[in-house]
């Protein structure tokens, strides 16, 4: 199919201008090849942070459980019936 | 907020960009003088056009950022120029690939187009030093808007005075895609305006990169309990305006 594409298509004078006209559209195309990259790695740097950070909320609200779950234990009654620490939990 | 629509100007740029190749390379006939070295004109002539256009943008974005001091017009003119940069280096590539060509060297300094292109090229090359060599962001945000203003206002007066010049030497396009035939003035169009969308893209890309870092920056500062935004090492790219992230449905007892 493509072989019959290429066939058909009109013939370009690569003889002598051709490196030039490739040269040019190559340098614009490697230019934003470049942009990708830099995008590519940008975007890796933001995934890695993103990850961090979800670690150290995970942290977090496991150590809130914690401290809810040790003031429960040392409470007269359960925390269902304790307003101000069952809004706490929330 | 800067991502909104980033998808379809992004799919856009692509639809233009093969439009616009497969126009010059099966479409546009070939010129009578230069050949198929001509093609190179698609592709050269709507960088400069757009990089000169960018540096007027980012001189329009400077005003705005100066009447409103809002740190976001500052960023937006920042990243207009940078791109323009960007684009000015692959149209002085391009064209020295075209000069060599056509007239057997990379580089003529009689040429009073190349030279005063060059001399725009350098004078916004000192943007991303100014900006770096000052600290404090909000002098820093104020002098580079100045000097946006200032650039973006020499950029028309300079291809106003290469216009009046005498020696027309330079394969004159702006003004003239009359005098183009039909498929060629064409193709040309289409070339710029895929070149003016991977510019947009471009801009569009690199400010949501920026804001989505700001706001990554802030998640950080409240998870780990921090009020104040610290100053971070001295950097040209502006600093990132604050950036509210939305308050949580449980605090940490």
């Amino acid at each position: 199919m493509s072989a019959i594409l290429i066939a058909e298509l009109p013939a370009l004078p690569l003889h002598t201008a051709g490196k030039y006209v490739a040269g040019a559209f190559i340098v614009l195309f490697a230019l934003v090849l470049v942009y990708v990259a830099i995008m590519a790695l940008r975007l890796s740097r933001l995934e890695r942070e993103l990850g961090e950070l979800l670690a150290l909320s995970e942290q977090q609200e496991a150590a809130g459980g914690d401290q809810l779950e040790q003031r429960e234990s040392t409470l007269a009654y359960p925390i269902e019936a304790h307003p101000p620490l069952r809004e706490a939990g929330k | 907020m800067y991502g909104k629509g980033l998808r379809a100007l992004s799919i856009s740029t692509v639809v233009a960009m093969t439009t616009a190749l497969a126009l010059v390379f099966f479409y546009a006939p070939l010129e009578a003088e230069q050949g198929f070295l001509q093609k190179i004109f698609y592709v050269h002539v709507p960088l400069a056009i757009v990089s000169l256009c960018g540096f007027v943008l980012g001189g329009l974005l400077a005003i705005q950022h100066l009447r409103t001091r809002d740190p976001r017009w500052d960023m937006r003119s920042y990243v207009a120029i940078h791109m323009s940069l960007i684009f000015a280096l692959a149209t002085l590539i391009t064209g020295s690939i075209w000069a060599k060509g056509s007239w057997g060297h990379w580089w003529v300094w009689n040429e009073p187009t190349l030279v005063s292109y060059l001399i725009i090229f350098l004078l916004y090359a000192t943007y991303q030093p100014l900006r770096f060599a000052i600290e404090d962001p909000e002098r820093q945000s104020r002098y580079a808007s100045v000097f946006a203003i200032t650039a973006g206002a020499f950029v028309p007066m300079n291809f106003i005075a290469v216009r009046l010049s005498t020696a027309y030497l330079h394969p004159r396009v702006l003004g003239s895609t009359s005098n183009l035939p039909g498929p060629m003035a064409l193709t040309f169009l289409v070339s710029l305006a895929a070149v003016a969308l991977l510019y947009a893209t471009l801009c569009k890309y690199e400010l949501t990169a920026k804001h989505t870092r700001a706001q990554v920056r802030a998640l950080r500062r409240r998870l780990s309990g921090e009020t104040a935004r610290p100053r971070g090492g001295r950097s040209a790219a502006p600093a990132a305006p604050p950036v509210k992230v939305a308050p949580a449905g449980r605090t940490a007892p």
